[in-house]
């Protein structure tokens, strides 16, 4: 594909480290120096990274209230809908709208539309599926799912400089740097 | 090593120079993030595949072909090879269909109730047992797809879609809840077990030495590459979908209860139901999940993960639930005779010294009975013997299914309808052909996906926590 700009060949720096402790300690000083564009990488998840990334917020819990309400709502109009509208029917007496009989359903909907927000809202905002990524052309990247872990400052980063980035994240005691390529 | 679990007991136990702790770790020291992945993904990726694997696959991929054999008679020849005819319209096709359902829920106990109150020993059985849910459902939706006899027309039936006459589904009846809830609680507990998958389908893409190896954990893993970002949603999510199944698996056992309890038919319409079956299900999926366990750590030697502290926790949770169902089973004889109802009165004493007397005797022996050996520890701390007994609690649940729905059909107010019902070979083909579906999706699944969460395992070892003081920054 022909880009009317050329793209810069790296994308980034990346540290590797022994454990989460070291990982956390490395992306708080990474911040603290003021890089912006840094991501860290783990086998397990550790609840002080994204904080240290600088990764405060997310929206997906607002995006599985949303739609355990959208789930609610269709449910119990589905059943209104289909019993008073389009075919009413007087079952043993009782009202066409007979909502607490509509209750099982519309909870069972809202669970539905809910679990559905969550799983494919996680994965919109993680961008997932990603066939390629550019931290992948790291060889080492691939202990990233077993014991290693890694922080990544992007050569977009405003601060950024091939030089002093790379003596920046040697002074974090890495077990190695290494470049990324695009 | 440390110890790589804090537990008041083993802290306790280490302090004192104790060897041999009173409550067991939920992980063996001595593992580390490399111990545990490479273990636990060399079962799937370089392990030669047992004989054992090979065989029992064989047995079960042989008896799901009695199940396609059964499937296609009955399709061909109409639900008239089955025993259930008037007055006992339900048969084998529900009593499996509970007893499937039910097994189901032990696994997203496990995975979304315990992970809420943080039980950590969940996290090595987690998987299987939600892997479990999902086959356990596929089988117990079979039953009331085929009991329709044309399955390819329970679309006007079962879904919201109105038929050539405009007429819908009725929304009114528990039937149709109970499509809805199953149906709810196949999806989530899909979701549930996949997005756990994901972190792990990474590490096997990974690890995989072959290209074919490489492209299915690629394409499933879908680009996981654990970034901080990416567990922070994740988490967040998993802890939703968690918080979101508690409440769902909890409806579901309640709305299949009320398939019986809305009914007017004496045995079944008693308000007790709900919380009755929900227990009754916990027992019966625990029994399950133990009966799984047990081999799966000895043939995989996995003791270091599966310790004796599941086992003994399991046992302790059938025991409180196995309590929980007998004492709904006094429930429902002091209603009985309480409720000065002629019917309700003669349904019990029919239940307990009819024809079928002898079925009420064994479930109570085994389900209030039996299981009072579980308070002892030397039962506890005897796997092959436990192995046994949740077997017979699965047989015990299966019989109180049994008898609470062909004891009430068989003889309800007129005496002139009263008749017996008796299984046939098909019942019996269709039956066990969905237990040979179910253990050739097990096999399948230990074979090509991790059986325990890698991930979560190795959030367990002791390098995984972050120093106190870069807690709060």
């Amino acid at each position: 594909m022909a880009h009317l700009t050329p793209r810069p060949t790296l994308y980034g720096l990346m540290a590797e480290f022994d454990d989460p402790t070291s990982l956390v300690a490395a992306a708080n000083a990474a911040r603290l120096g003021g890089y912006r564009r840094i991501d860290a990488f783990s086998p397990i998840p550790i609840e002080e990274l994204h904080g240290a990334i600088g990764f405060h917020h997310t929206k997906l819990p607002l995006i599985v209230l949303v739609g355990g309400i959208v789930g609610g709502l269709a449910g119990y109009y589905l059943q209104y809908w289909a019993s008073a509208i389009a075919y009413p029917m007087n079952i043993g007496g009782r009202p066409f709208n007979s909502w607490p009989q509509f209750v099982p359903i519309t909870f069972e909907m809202t669970i539905l539309g809910a679990a559905l927000a969550a799983v494919f809202g996680m994965l919109a905002l993680n961008g997932l599926p990603m066939p390629y990524h550019p931290v992948f052309n790291t060889p080492r990247f691939a202990l990233a799912s077993r014991n290693r872990f890694f922080l990544l400052i992007e050569s977009r980063d405003a601060k950024f400089d091939r030089e002093a980035t790379q003596t920046f994240l040697e002074s974090l005691d890495p077990r190695g740097v290494s470049e990324v390529a695009w | 090593m440390a110890q790589p679990l804090e537990h008041p007991h083993e802290r306790l136990a280490e302090a004192d120079g104790v060897i041999s702790t009173r409550t067991p770790p939920v992980i063996e020291p001595g593992h580390t993030f490399e111990s545990v992945t490479d273990k636990i993904s060399a079962i799937v990726l370089t392990r030669r595949t047992g004989l054992g694997w090979v065989i029992g696959f064989l047995i079960s991929f042989l008896l799901l072909n009695v199940m396609l054999v059964t499937i296609g008679h009955l399709v061909l020849t109409g639900i008239g090879i089955w025993g259930n005819n008037i007055p006992v319209g339900w048969a084998f096709d529900i009593i499996n269909f509970v007893w499937w359902i039910g097994i189901g829920h032990a696994g997203t106990l496990i995975s979304a109730i315990l992970l809420l109150f943080r039980q950590q020993w969940r996290t090595s059985i987690n998987r299987f047992a939600e892997a479990m849910t999902l086959f356990a459902v596929a089988c117990a939706l079979l039953f009331p797809l085929f009991h329709t006899g044309r399955p390819w027309l329970a679309a006007y039936w079962l879904l919201p879609y109105p038929n050539t006459m405009g007429l819908w589904p009725q929304f009114r009846s528990p039937l149709l809840w109970d499509v809805f809830a199953v149906s709810t609680y196949a999806t989530v507990s899909a979701l549930f077990w996949f997005v756990g998958l994901i972190p792990d389908l990474a590490t096997l893409r990974d690890r995989s030495e072959t290209r074919a190896g490489r492209l299915f954990y690629g394409a499933l893993s879908m680009g996981w590459r654990g970034s901080a970002r990416h567990w922070h949603r994740y988490e967040t999510a998993y802890l939703l979908l968690a918080g979101l199944s508690t409440p769902l698996v909890l409806s579901v056992h309640t709305v299949v209860s009320f398939d019986f309890a809305v009914s007017l038919l004496p045995g079944w319409h008693a308000t007790i139901f709900p919380p009755y079956f929900v227990a009754g299900a916990i027992y019966s999926g625990f029994a399950m999940v133990m009966t799984l366990a047990i081999p799966l750590r000895k043939f995989y030697g996995l003791e270091d993960f599966i310790t004796m502290r599941h086992i003994h926790n399991m046992t302790k949770v059938m025991l409180v639930t196995g309590m929980i169902v007998a004492y709904g089973y006094m429930n429902e004889a002091f209603f009985a005779w309480y409720s000065g109802n002629i019917y309700e009165g003669y349904m019990m004493l029919n239940r307990m010294t009819g024809p079928y007397g002898f079925y009420y005797w064994t479930l109570i022996s085994i389900n209030a009975v039996m299981i009072q050996l579980f308070w002892f520890r030397p039962v506890r701390d005897n796997v092959g013997l436990l192995f046994i007994l949740s077997l017979l609690v699965n047989v015990g649940m299966w019989l109180e299914r049994f008898v609470i729905i062909v004891t009430s059909l068989h003889r309800d107010f007129l005496p002139s309808s009263w008749d017996m019902y008796a299984p046939t070979r098909w019942d019996f083909s269709m039956f066990f052909g969905t237990i040979g579906l179910f253990l050739t999706l097990l096999f399948l699944f230990i074979r090509f996906l991790p059986m325990i969460s890698i991930f979560e395992m190795r959030t367990m070892v002791p390098e995984a926590r972050v120093d106190e003081d870069l807690r709060v920054m």
